[in-house]
């Protein structure tokens, strides 16, 4: 099986290129791309004017010819992107989303590869959960699933977990993700044990003694709406103690789902002084502030709380410089019964799979990120992060999105392929969602 | 006439909507004062009350205003917890409307979940009550009783003293009193005090002598016990010592001072016994306030058009 | 355009004569008192009042009666009736009250406001009084004192206007538009 992608605009930071050009895929690998020189730019013509030589119609000695063309002009073409924090909820949870339907979520979203976070039932604290989640992506998975393993066991913050044992059977990082670890010593351990499997740990920032029982962002609106409110503190409290360990003790440190202004300048400052922290946000953090609680939607009810102006600002920013290195979905679906409840009961989380990238396009739009620079805090980064590819150099799995940046859609949660519905982008009219996503070589469309 | 067909909060009242209630309430309370003290406006209607949080008095005087307006009352309790597996919010929410009801006073533990019902339901919701976020019929009959006490209550100084972060009751106060253009003050310790407070149009005191110099009313709060474990503040009696309402405190605010408390009183700890009893308190009056207030709420929701 | 049908002097001879015919029926004051419906028939009460005084030179107690929470189209109007006051300074058990209104039209609001009486007490005996009586009865409703009989139609609206309220003393009838 062969696959023609033509004329679209292709965006790929780890080889430098950022133009119109065709890209050949043949057995679920990259096979060759052309980009168009100045003479064909000036001529506007498709680069492969030439069929390519190995490939003339008709010709080709008992290989399989066939050929499927895509025409993708006025489209981004670029590396399928990477979720490094998403909530797939198999084993235990399957009512909520299953790796089947999380990854069909993942596709439309143009992610062609998930890492899942542990807080399953049971929780992957160990290599057999992490065997199960393996396979069952194997069979039903339709992208690339990685797991991510806890740091403790039962993520109680007491024990770590068989880091080795589970990096063999397939774990790209360890986290406790839902939670923090409370306890320094245990943190310094399993920063100071991970760095022997040169796996990263992602920390979930929270003082659990200041957040206790917050629903929402703490401030004017929450004691307005007679919400317990969370104080950015309680983020970066937990921040800043990370970062002093991984000082201390050299390790790998990931931070998940950074949404205060004070946690920015926080890892600035770490990164001028050469710590070698990387972070992560994400979409709702730059696109919702703590006012989309009124009226206690819990759609908008997610932890970390939905912050203030100032904090998208300082985020925006943040993406801009290169503070924040990537930018990822904690896509954590939730039953529609679980959701239609009292806020302060109703479990947080949105369903972020399929409008992250058309969330994020809108950075592109105002002017925070290049187009190569958004692809690579979605796709490039977390690859170096995690030891993967995040490219289109031939000789890579074909992990590709073509995405169509001109059509505005309006996001429908009834329709999404996820089983949780739960967002507070309903209703929103967004452009950059995926036309094509191709998972190895395979080929995912939609009307 | 009301705009919305649900009484959630002080919040979502308009000034008019406020003086309506209050000048309706005026009426009613002639009516409470007769030998019959029912009228027939109301008749075949059906009230609901579900109290997801114990409560005697509120509950009772719903119940007293709903049957004085001739409506058909049931009372549904509903043990609350998160753990206990029930029924959900929402389904026992259904029961109720399946039952006609054409009215359903809530109170819940949890904020906004009157807010959840008034836009499932058809009823009208009328909020008793929901976690910290408001109790407007408390605030509504506090401020009929300083208008029936004090003419109006635009320009007056006004003190809310007590626990201000965890009191629903004084939440809608701060709102109403604000709108209807008295001078608020809120007087405690800081840690019951949010800071945010003072972008609410309000002046903050953290000493009594200084807050309640030349007010016109003074509005104590009752100190939960529970808030004592937590390092709100580190004992009752330290409490009582630094807020607690005395004659001798009292003398600083001005000579026609009222006094009011939305009940149930800690005698000895945020107000003394003299004054509770004393000629400057209006707290029974505010119990019988409530009723009138309470059925002029129901009559104006029911005229709303749906 | 509205067609007035009484102007200040008739009004005022309608009122004189219903005071007469009052005070004969009932053979004097005796036990005998005012009440005027809200909004129209208050200041008619009060004005029969004072004619009565000149007529017998004696006093009879006047008052004024809201039917608000009383009426039985709560669901049918488009709009809340508002509520005003009730001031019924005396006993009304024993006395004969005669209720005024300004307009007679369904016969509803009469029966209303004797609902409303009947809460307050028992009177001995309640008579009616209405300026105009424009017909279509929906009750079994019959005014004792009558100042004048306007037959109408559906489609019009009598308008009883008074001084008292900063317009001249006149009743209008006026052709309305038929309502969707």
């Amino acid at each position: 099986m062969r696959i023609l992608i033509k004329k679209g605009h292709v965006v790929d930071p780890s080889q430098g290129i950022d133009e119109i050009g065709d890209i050949l895929i043949k057995d679920g690998k990259i096979k060759e791309v052309r980009i168009q020189d100045k003479e064909q730019k000036a001529k506007s013509k498709s680069p492969l004017t030439q069929p390519f030589s190995s490939m003339e119609e008709g010709k080709g000695g008992g290989e399989d010819t066939e050929l499927r063309t895509i025409e993708a002009e006025g489209m981004f073409v670029i590396p399928g992107l990477i979720d490094m924090h998403v909530h797939l909820r198999e084993p235990g949870y399957e009512y909520k989303e299953t790796i089947k339907t999380g990854t069909a979520a993942a596709i439309k979203g143009g992610f062609t590869t998930v890492c899942c976070m542990p807080n399953t039932y049971p929780i992957n604290d160990n290599a057999s959960v992490t065997e199960f989640i393996i396979r069952k992506a194997a069979l039903e998975g339709l992208c690339t699933v990685l797991p991510i393993g806890a740091i403790t066991k039962g993520q109680k913050g007491k024990e770590l977990v068989e880091m080795g044992t589970m990096k063999d059977q397939g774990c790209v990082a360890f986290s406790d993700d839902g939670l923090p670890v409370m306890n320094s010593l245990i943190m310094r351990r399993a920063l100071e044990y991970s760095k022997a499997f040169g796996v990263p740990i992602i920390s979930h920032c929270e003082d659990l003694t200041l957040s206790e029982d917050g629903v929402m962002s703490e401030g004017l609106l929450s004691i307005t709406l007679g919400l317990r409110g969370i104080p950015a503190e309680a983020e970066q409290i937990m921040l800043f103690r990370d970062i002093l360990l991984l000082k201390l003790t050299r390790g790998r440190l990931h931070i998940a789902h950074v949404s205060t202004e004070g946690s920015v300048e926080l890892i600035r400052d770490a990164k001028k002084r050469g710590v070698n922290v990387t972070a992560e946000t994400c979409p709702h953090y730059f696109s919702l502030t703590e006012d989309s609680v009124k009226g206690y939607d819990t759609n908008a009810k997610v932890n970390p709380p939905l912050r203030t102006k100032k904090d998208i600002e300082a985020i925006k920013e943040g993406l801009k410089d290169g503070t924040i290195d990537v930018i990822a979905t904690d896509h954590a679906p939730h039953n529609r019964d679980e959701k239609l409840r009292e806020f302060d009961f109703a479990p947080p989380g949105i369903s972020g799979l399929e409008t992250a990238l058309s969330l994020s396009m809108k950075l592109v739009d105002e002017g925070v990120l290049t187009m190569s620079q958004l692809v690579e805090k979605m796709s490039l980064t977390p690859a170096r992060i995690l030891g993967l590819n995040g490219t289109l150099k031939p000789g890579a799995d074909a992990d590709i999105t073509i995405l169509d940046t001109k059509k505005e859609v309006r996001v429908e949660s009834k329709k999404f392929a996820s089983k949780g519905k739960n967002t507070p982008f309903d209703g929103w009219m967004l452009k950059g969602f995926p036309f094509i996503t191709i998972s190895k070589g395979r080929i995912n469309e939609w009307q | 006439m009301l705009n919305e067909k649900d009484l959630l909060g002080i919040k979502e009242l308009s000034v008019e909507e406020i003086n309506l209630i209050l000048d309706t309430a005026a009426a009613f309370k002639d009516v409470l004062g007769r030998d019959i003290k029912k009228v027939p406006t109301l008749r075949g209607k059906t009230t609901v009350n579900v109290f997801f949080e114990p409560s005697t008095r509120t509950r009772t005087s719903f119940e007293l205003a709903a049957k004085r307006l001739s409506t058909d009352v049931i009372n549904f309790s509903v043990p609350t917890s998160s753990v206990v597996k029930g029924e959900s919010l929402i389904d026992t929410a259904l029961t109720v409307q399946a039952l006609g009801a054409d009215f359903i006073i809530i109170r819940h533990s949890s904020a906004g979940v009157p807010h959840l019902l008034a836009k499932k339901l058809r009823a009208s919701v009328i909020n008793a009550g929901d976690g910290t976020n408001e109790h407007p019929t408390q605030a509504l009959l506090d401020a009929f009783t300083i208008k029936g006490k004090k003419e109006k209550v635009e320009g007056l100084n006004i003190a809310i003293v007590g626990d201000i972060a965890h009191s629903r009751v004084a939440k809608s106060n701060i709102y109403s009193l604000t709108k209807l253009g008295a001078k608020v003050r809120l007087i405690g310790p800081p840690t019951l005090i949010p800071r945010e407070t003072e972008d609410m149009g309000v002046v903050v005191f953290h000493k009594m002598e200084d807050g309640l110099k030349n007010v016109d009313v003074v509005m104590m709060l009752r100190i939960q016990m529970e808030r004592q474990g937590k390092g709100f503040f580190p004992s009752t009696e330290e409490y009582s010592k630094n807020w607690g309402l005395t004659l001798d405190r009292l003398s600083l605010a001005k000579d026609d001072v009222i006094v009011m408390h939305p009940g149930p009183m800690n005698r000895g700890i945020e107000i003394s016994s003299e004054i509770a009893d004393g000629p400057r308190s209006v707290i029974l009056e505010q119990v019988t306030n409530g009723l009138a207030v309470r059925m002029a709420v129901m009559y104006l929701l029911a005229g709303v058009k749906k | 355009m509205p067609k007035e049908f009484f102007n200040k002097k008739d009004i005022d001879r309608a009122l004189t004569r219903m005071a007469h015919e009052i005070t004969e029926k009932n053979k004097g004051t005796e036990r005998l008192c005012l009440v005027g419906i809200q909004r129209g028939g208050v200041h008619l009460a009060k004005r029969l009042a004072s004619k009565i005084k000149v007529i017998e030179k004696k006093e009879i107690p006047v008052g004024s009666l809201d039917i608000a929470f009383y009426r039985d189209d709560l669901s049918i109007r488009k709009e809340q009736a508002i509520v005003r006051k009730t001031d019924v300074p005396f006993e009304v058990t024993d006395l004969k009250i005669v209720l005024v209104d300004d307009v007679l039209f369904t016969g509803r609001s009469i029966r209303a406001a004797m609902d409303a009486l009947m809460d307050l007490g028992r009177p001995a005996a309640i008579q009616l009084a209405v300026l105009i009586d424009r017909g279509h009865r929906e009750l079994p409703i019959k005014a004792d004192y009558v100042g004048k009989n306007i037959p109408t139609s559906l489609s019009e609206n009598v308008e009883v206007q008074l001084e008292e309220e900063g317009l001249k003393d006149r009743v209008i009838l006026e052709k309305m538009d038929i309502e969707e």
